[in-house]
């Protein structure tokens, strides 16, 4: 069992032990440090030219990159290193492929959904399906989700082709500054889905909605709302 | 012999504390479980036993426990662990207190504890096919008064 801090403050801020007599006292001396060791990748700097001429030996070797031919007069400050990683999302234990979640935010807050898979990025890739709750296939942040212990069988489902760059936007043409068009433009013009995420869609719900179709009462669970009713508490339930 | 009975009655209160009351305990680590008064030590204690709950034999406070209708009738002051087991058994008074409608609410209510959204969403549904065929029923029954 872990015993009482052998460190204790004198007054507030000012330690009894100081940093150095704590280490020999908790022993850390004998701790085990591991570190892993960098990939060593070779940059090549220079290159071996060809040069014609009969005196001129033939081929010689020169940097890749020039030395500059003036130095600054001043010595510029540079922006220090930063050694910090962009560490990839962990995935949440309790969602997996196949996982029912509820959504929390945004227009669809509330729907239950399937849970796909885990992009590059991090974020989660669910649909409604379409057909059941009209969720498309769509990226979610997992911290905006409740995961519930409900799982869906979801192996006949191809989701390879599904990554960031499906989800990228299109550049949208440049805006003109033609007065004619911005007055004749239609307001109520509505963005229409592409045929490509139609088609996708429709092929992912129908994989989806054979093995869905085989539990019954789930369908009208993925229909419906999540909401709490009168004394019911997130934090006391159990999904 | 009916007259007798209801010289018994003390008071208006119907749960008393007294040698023998099974009492729920309310909080703590033995918290819903059942012992059995043994001894009352002062008026905010009393010592408390449950052999066959897993309950050690401890003072406990009032405040911290609720009691019961059922009663060891007969059980002595201060009676060990072992002696209060057969008193248990004889009289079955667990078995008592499990066909009270207080023991199944605090059975119903574990249920639900567990439940999983899904199980929840499957209850609502069966709740509404119920009330749909009570509900017509009803309906029925008026139109042929």
């Amino acid at each position: 069992m872990a015993h009482a801090p052998r460190n204790r403050f004198l007054v507030s801020g000012i330690p009894r032990y100081s940093r150095s007599k704590v280490y020999a006292k908790k022993a850390l001396y004998k701790r085990k440090k591991s570190t892993i060791s960098k990939l060593e990748t070779k940059v090549e700097t220079t290159k071996t030219v060809q040069i014609k001429g009969n005196n001129n030996g033939g081929q010689r070797v020169i940097p890749l990159e020039k030395a500059p031919r003036f130095y600054p007069a001043e010595d510029v400050p540079l922006p220090k290193k930063s050694r910090k990683v962009n560490n990839p999302t962990k995935l949440r234990a309790t969602i997996t492929p196949g996982t029912v979640l509820i959504l929390l935010t945004g227009r669809f807050r509330g729907k239950r959904v399937v849970f796909l898979k885990q992009l590059k990025s991090g974020l989660l890739l669910v649909t409604g399906p379409f057909k059941v709750n009209g969720v498309p296939l769509r990226r979610v942040n997992q911290a905006y989700v409740i995961a519930t212990s409900t799982k869906v069988d979801i192996a006949s489902c191809s989701v390879d082709k599904f990554d960031d760059l499906y989800f990228k936007r299109e550049n949208k043409p440049k805006k003109s500054n033609d007065e004619q068009e911005f007055f004749n433009k239609d307001q109520n013009q509505k963005k229409e889905v592409s045929e490509n995420r139609v088609a996708d869609q429709k092929e992912i719900d129908k994989q989806l909605l054979a093995s869905l179709k085989k539990v019954p009462d789930l369908l009208d669970y993925l229909r419906a709302r999540f909401s709490l009713s009168k004394g019911q508490f997130p934090h006391d339930l159990v999904f | 012999m009916a007259t007798k009975k209801k010289e018994e009655i003390k008071g208006s209160f119907k749960r008393l504390v007294e040698v023998g009351r099974l009492v729920l305990i309310n909080s703590g680590e033995d918290a819903g479980k059942l012992a059995v008064i043994i001894e009352i030590i002062d008026h905010n204690r009393a010592l408390i036993d449950g052999p066959t709950t897993g309950v050690a034999r401890h003072a406990h406070s009032f405040r911290r426990l609720s009691l019961t209708d059922f009663l060891i009738k007969g059980l002595p002051r201060g009676v060990t662990s072992k002696v209060l087991k057969k008193h248990l058994e004889k009289e079955d008074v667990l078995a008592k207190w499990k066909k009270s409608t207080w023991a199944k609410k605090l059975e119903d209510r574990k249920k639900r504890s567990v439940l999983t959204d899904f199980d929840r969403f499957k209850l609502l549904k069966l709740k509404k096919k119920r009330r749909f065929i009570v509900q017509s029923e009803i309906a029925s029954l008026r139109k042929a008064k």
